[in-house]
């Protein structure tokens, strides 16, 4: 006998949310500390430091202005597709989630030219701690970036057959990978001033 | 079943779960809102991007700086992730998350605030130290 999992659509009565949402939720507040900690360690630090370059200097402003332009544009287009699936149109909900998955993978791309530059200036995580920090809260924000791309990829692939039996299931799942997203969409808002501006 | 049919039944639930919310209209002018937020949000980033090239004083620029990534992430939480018509207890969870953010973040800025206070202290008895020894030639 296979057993259903309990409210993957409806509401459960006592939280008002679908079990989903409430994970992706409780999820997201441990990203919060887990990124809150870096950040704590860069406030420490950078203001314990006799000295610390300012990132406009030695980053390379104008890729990281274009990356954030992507990953806010793969925001838009998530929100996009889950609001094309709530009207049943599961064609151009499919397609918005094919543009956030190559806007992830221009993201990723950007990233690696980015990372390749300073490489062969002979920066590296070791060269100092503004270096340390700075490939530390990148790399960490890539990585969520790439299980995101990878989730995507489940959902427009293997995982839309789920659209022909169980839309409403479908259609949270693309809700909440879309949370996801925009909190890692949310932390580069703050990490690119923080390093490449300020 | 068919893409069409499955499309009813969406909608149908949805509309269940968030009355008035998922009317096809309803659902129209959310995907026009989410354009207009992406275009306040490419705004923000060129408007952040120019700031930090005015050279303001360093403080006013973190200040200014933190302040636009502030308004950024408040609108991508309040209608990307729907925020403004979230349930109570999402809010619970988030209102608990951000009391210990609060102290995450409390701990190095007391301890960098500490040592800040420490340094002037012992920089002021420094300061006094070597005129001594120029102001005690006379008991010799």
């Amino acid at each position: 006998m296979e057993l259903e999992i309990p409210y993957t659509v409806r509401p459960r009565p006592d939280t008002g949310l679908y079990n989903g949402k409430l994970g992706i939720w409780l999820f997201l507040a441990s990203e919060v500390m887990l990124f809150g900690a870096l950040f704590s360690s860069l406030v420490l630090l950078r203001s314990s430091a006799p000295d610390w370059p300012k990132g406009a200097d030695i980053l390379n402003v104008p890729l990281a202005t274009l990356n954030t332009f992507v990953l806010i544009a793969s925001s838009v287009t998530v929100v996009l597709a889950w609001a094309n699936l709530r009207l049943g149109d599961f064609k151009w909900g499919r397609i918005w989630l094919g543009v956030t998955l190559a806007c992830g993978f221009g993201f990723m791309i950007i990233k690696a030219i980015e990372y390749g530059t300073k490489f062969s200036h002979q920066q590296f995580p070791g060269t100092n701690n503004f270096f340390a920090t700075y490939y530390m809260m990148t790399g960490l924000h890539g990585l969520h970036v790439i299980g995101g791309m990878i989730v995507f990829a489940y959902l427009i692939g293997p995982g839309a057959k789920m659209w022909k039996e169980k839309p409403n299931q479908y259609t949270n799942r693309v809700e909440i990978t879309g949370l996801y997203w925009h909190f890692v969409d949310l932390v580069w808002i703050f990490l690119f001033p923080i390093l490449y501006l300020l | 079943m068919s893409d069409h049919a499955a499309s009813h039944e969406a909608l149908e639930h949805h509309d269940e779960d968030h009355s008035g919310h998922n009317s096809p209209e309803a659902i129209h002018a959310e995907k026009r809102k989410y354009l207009i937020i992406f275009f306040v949000l490419a705004v923000l980033t060129v408007v952040t991007v120019a700031v930090s090239r005015m050279h303001l004083p360093h403080a006013m620029a973190i200040g200014v700086g933190l302040l636009i990534a502030t308004v950024k992430a408040s609108l991508v939480a309040a209608f990307f992730m729907h925020l403004i018509t979230e349930r109570k207890l999402v809010f619970t969870v988030l209102a608990i998350t951000v009391v210990f953010f609060a102290v995450l973040l409390w701990g190095p800025w007391h301890h960098v605030y500490e040592a800040e206070e420490h340094s002037k202290k012992v920089g002021a008895i420094s300061t006094e130290t070597p005129q001594q020894p120029a102001a005690q030639p006379a008991h010799h």
